[in-house]
């Protein structure tokens, strides 16, 4: 094992209250510079938002110092600053279009920190989770699944991935993408060892056997109907570009990755030619400006960066209005458009930072399980930011999927917090000095072949 | 695993370094082609929530453009307090149809978005103040740009003064106008209907016929003829051919004079003489006397064949000199005709290089930039030397020469009781349908001149046509812009 394992004896507690409270600081700066810069005014709840900000997320440092004390003292405060900019900017944008969504946003991080204090709280050790594997597997498909069904399906601009309850609306790929990553990671640490044996060598690359190729065939497939039927590329690519890491990282075999590029590339061929949806999205990733109407939202979005600028044109007071949606799958742009390049390099680098948190826990844990999931969550959670923020920028052609912490959406926003409640239990347990002996709860742990590396 | 995780954790960084190498691509370098895209309203709206800068003239001076704040999308609503005498300085600030004018070409002071106020928007962002735009204060003498507005009438035509030793231009009227205040309206309907008008208009209100139309300059195009005579060895009074008709060479055809007489006795006259009665064959001689070398440098010398303003203040057009044509075409130059063309804006140059003893000066009209507060002058215009275009002494030749044509030559409706005024006519043939156009330039006092002015008449449509001449029409309305200038 690597020397990180010997760096742990701080806990980092008191680092992670500073950066709580300095992370709080930027949200409440954000948030009344947003006022500032449309009204000119101090908002009259300033102080009472700061506040709020400080009990609700003293929560979870509470939280975490009594039950995952060694847990990782950056995730939580990134986790803040991030979301605190989200509410800001929603707040900005319910000032210019009359709406408040903001105060619906702030309730739903609330039950986003209660989930996290949740996880953190009933996942005492992240080794049960690999106890239900395929329960998670067959949730997972079901999740994916409702917003198919006629009744409580529902369509928002050509996708098809929210589900609608009465007035509440749900996007359950959010919640299937943390409940796939707990099943993958449980199914890959069973197979890993088959899956890694080698078949025909081409190229230089030793492909898999030729009949342990059925579960990527499966997620492939699953991948494709959902875009099928969903009418979206985004989480299908998610779900699928997850798999194909972790069974990479499972196996340690890179024609895993070869073959997952393969296969996404057919599928995106595919897709484009079967989907007018799909098509649409990549003429207006090459060339936005061939149709400015049909392509207005990534064409406003691609005004507000520039209008933005290196240094943005201050908070309130930009337009980002004009992006439409700019509050959910736009947030990015309309961050860029008034923190400017270097506030969209900041949160692109706390996503960053977030992100090799995770990886870190996944290098620093024992067990292959807990490296698994820690490293699924992060890479998911990158991907994801990289595909939506991409997205907005014109990296990439346009899909939805939400940006973490930062839109509007509540299904978003709470299982978030839950990924990240799961990411602080993983770190807890890999900078934790003297490992307890783990519990033998996993049925097969004794009888599993461990790898040695 | 770890091997593998270390390699997912370099591809996550490089999909990281995707995503800011692109943010920087977009908003970096390629923000300001994106911010000048058509149709990107941001832009706009944004110029249009800030406090847009005057234009001003005169002392104290006067805004001849301002905002003021209105409710709406659009926070400011751009007025011109006096549309038509201005419009074609100004320009217009349209939603819909852009910019024109110095509202076009002075645009980043204007709105405030010009690099000198770097810092200052640093400091509004931090402070929280709505930035505002600069005032841009013109060079234009009201007094003078109103005498040649109501001078002018209801002539088409234009009106150009300047002053000789700077290159400040004090007056320029261009007729007929149009009234930039409906382009400017925040309502679209109104914009588009004023935009209609003034396109389907056949006079073409909007063309700066001061400076961005040229014509035929007739016989005023006889003061470069002189002027290059000077310059190479002709006196004032040297005696040259000047018989009724001049034979074109190479052709079978003549240039007569304008009442069919020789100008002097023995079909010989004088430089001066010449000049005083607008003697078409003497200048046609001493066109192909010095060839088209000599003629065409000295045009280029006055300003030709470059167009002015060249700091881009309001459009303008070159002056065209031929750099090839026949020698019967050079005669018919050496008097303003054939393929000779003139903006009002040269031929005043023409009479300022003369009054500022040979030495031609840059035209400009934007005289000062101010800061927001309209108080702190951030940049004063330094007067800027063109060309020596004659030497000092042809020039106080050319001056004398000129006093003759204003003291007993064509030039009589032009004299100011108690100042002597140096000019020329001109009254350029444009077909044999059309009316001619009617000339004239001067400058005065003669010994210390303060003001060079050009007339131009295209339609005169109270006058008949036989009439049209340039000391009779254009003279007079160059006496009030003199007289204005010097009273002032």
């Amino acid at each position: 094992m690597s020397v990180d394992g010997a760096l742990v004896p701080r806990r980092g507690r008191g680092i992670e209250l500073a950066l709580l409270i300095f992370a709080i600081g930027i949200a409440t700066a954000a948030y009344v510079s947003v006022d500032l810069g449309a009204n000119g005014s101090v908002p009259a709840n300033a102080v009472a938002y700061m506040t709020g900000l400080l009990v609700l997320t003293g929560v979870a440092h509470v939280i975490i110092r009594r039950f995952a004390a060694y847990a990782d003292p950056l995730i939580l405060p990134i986790v803040v600053t991030l979301n605190g900019l989200g509410l800001a900017m929603i707040h900005r944008l319910d000032l210019a279009e009359g709406k408040t969504n903001a105060a619906t946003q702030l309730t739903w991080m609330v039950v986003g920190v209660l989930g996290f204090v949740a996880v953190v709280v009933l996942v005492r050790d992240h080794r049960i989770l690999s106890r239900y594997t395929y329960t998670a597997a067959l949730l997972g498909i079901v999740l994916l699944m409702l917003p198919m069904l006629p009744l409580i399906g529902h369509e928002v601009r050509g996708a098809r991935i929210w589900i609608q309850i009465g007035s509440m609306t749900f996007q359950p790929g959010e919640a299937a993408k943390i409940v796939l990553i707990v099943a993958f990671a449980g199914y890959l640490v069973r197979t890993k060892d088959a899956l890694a044996l080698a078949g025909r060598r081409v190229l230089g690359v030793d492909l898999p056997r030729a009949r342990d190729l059925g579960p990527i065939l499966v997620i492939w497939f699953a991948a494709l109907g959902i875009l099928a039927v969903q009418n979206d590329l985004g989480p299908s690519l998610l779900v699928f570009g997850i798999f194909v890491l972790m069974i990479y990282v499972a196996t340690e075999r890179i024609s895993w990755v070869v073959l997952g590029l393969l296969l996404a590339a057919i599928g995106g061929f595919a897709a484009r030619a079967l989907f007018s949806h799909v098509q649409a999205r990549f003429t207006g990733w090459l060339d936005p400006f061939s149709d400015t109407d049909r392509f207005g939202q990534i064409v406003q979005s691609l005004y507000g960066l520039a209008y933005g600028g290196i240094t943005g044109t201050g908070l309130g007071r930009g337009r980002p209005d004009l992006v439409p949606f700019a509050e959910s799958d736009f947030i990015a742009s309309a961050l860029g458009e008034e923190l400017g390049l270097t506030g969209l390099m900041a949160i692109i680098v706390l996503y960053a930072i977030l992100v090799s948190r995770g990886l870190k826990a996944a290098l620093v844990l024992r067990d292959p399980f807990g490296k698994l999931l820690a490293m699924g969550l992060a890479a998911g959670l990158m991907l994801q930011v990289f595909i939506v923020i991409g997205g907005v920028t014109k990296l990439i052609p346009l899909t939805g999927l939400t940006t973490p912490f930062l839109s509007l959406g509540g299904s978003s926003l709470v299982m978030n917090w839950v990924l990240v409640g799961l990411l602080i239990r993983l770190s807890d347990a890999a900078r934790r000095p003297s490992p307890t002996a783990p519990p033998p709860t996993v049925d097969d742990a004794a009888t599993q072949v461990v790898k040695l590396t | 695993m770890n091997s593998p995780i270390r390699k997912v954790a370099a591809g996550c960084l490089l999909l990281c370094l995707a995503l800011l190498a692109n943010a920087t691509f977009v908003q970096a370098f390629q923000a300001n082609e994106l911010n000048e895209r058509e149709g990107n309203r941001r832009v706009l709206i944004d110029e249009y929530s800030r406090e847009r800068g005057p234009i001003l003239v005169g002392e104290p001076p006067v805004a001849i453009a301002e905002s003021s704040p209105v409710d709406g999308e659009l926070g400011y609503l751009r007025e011109y307090p006096e549309p038509e005498l201005y419009a074609h300085l100004t320009g217009f600030y349209s939603f819909f149809y852009g910019r024109d004018g110095i509202e076009r070409t002075q645009n980043d002071v204007l709105s405030g978005s010009a690099d000198r106020w770097f810092f200052r928007r640093l400091i509004d962002m931090v402070t929280g103040q709505q930035p505002r735009g600069g005032g841009v204060k013109l060079t234009i003498n009201p007094a003078a740009q109103e005498a040649a507005w109501d001078a002018l009438g209801n002539n088409k035509g234009a009106v150009v003064a300047i002053e000789p030793s700077t290159g400040a231009i004090l007056a320029m009227v261009s007729k007929p106008s149009y009234d930039p205040n409906p382009l400017a309206s925040h309502d679209i309907s109104t914009q588009q209907e004023a935009w209609a008008e003034l396109e389907e208009d056949d006079d073409n209100p909007r063309a700066n016929r001061a400076a961005a139309e040229i014509l035929p300059p007739g016989s005023v195009f006889k003061l470069v003829t002189s002027a290059a005579a000077l310059e190479n060895g002709f006196e004032p009074d040297s005696v040259i051919p000047a018989p009724a008709e001049y034979d074109l060479p190479q052709s079978e055809r003549t240039i007569p004079n304008y009442n069919g007489r020789a100008c002097g006795d023995n079909n010989e006259t004088t430089l001066t003489n010449a000049l005083r009665i607008s003697c078409n064959t003497a200048f046609a001689f001493l066109g192909n006397e010095l060839g088209l070398d000599v003629m065409r440098d000295q045009a280029e010398k006055f300003g030709f064949n470059s167009a002015p303003l060249a700091n881009a203040e309001v459009r303008s057009a070159a002056s065209n000199f031929p750099a090839e044509m026949d020698d019967p075409s050079l005669a018919q130059s050496a008097i303003g005709q054939r393929d000779i063309r003139a903006t009002p804006l040269q031929i005043a140059m023409v009479s300022a290089a003369i009054a500022n003893r040979g030495q031609l000066m840059n035209p400009y009209l934007v005289d000062e930039l101010r800061g927001p507060d309209l108080v702190r002058v951030l940049e004063v215009t330094e007067p800027e030397v063109v060309s020596q275009a004659v030497s000092a002494e042809t020039a106080r030749q050319l001056t004398e020469m000129m006093v003759e044509v204003v003291e007993n030559g064509t030039g009589t409706p032009a004299q100011i009781s108690g100042i002597q005024v140096a000019g020329k006519t001109g009254t350029a043939q444009t077909g044999r349908d059309d009316p001619p156009y009617a000339w004239f330039t001067s400058f005065a006092p003669a010994d210390n001149p303060q003001v060079a002015v050009a007339v131009v008449i295209e339609e005169a449509p109270d006058t008949a046509r036989d009439d049209i001449a340039g000391g009779r029409l254009a003279a007079p309305i160059a006496r009030a812009v003199m007289e204005a200038v010097l009273g002032s």
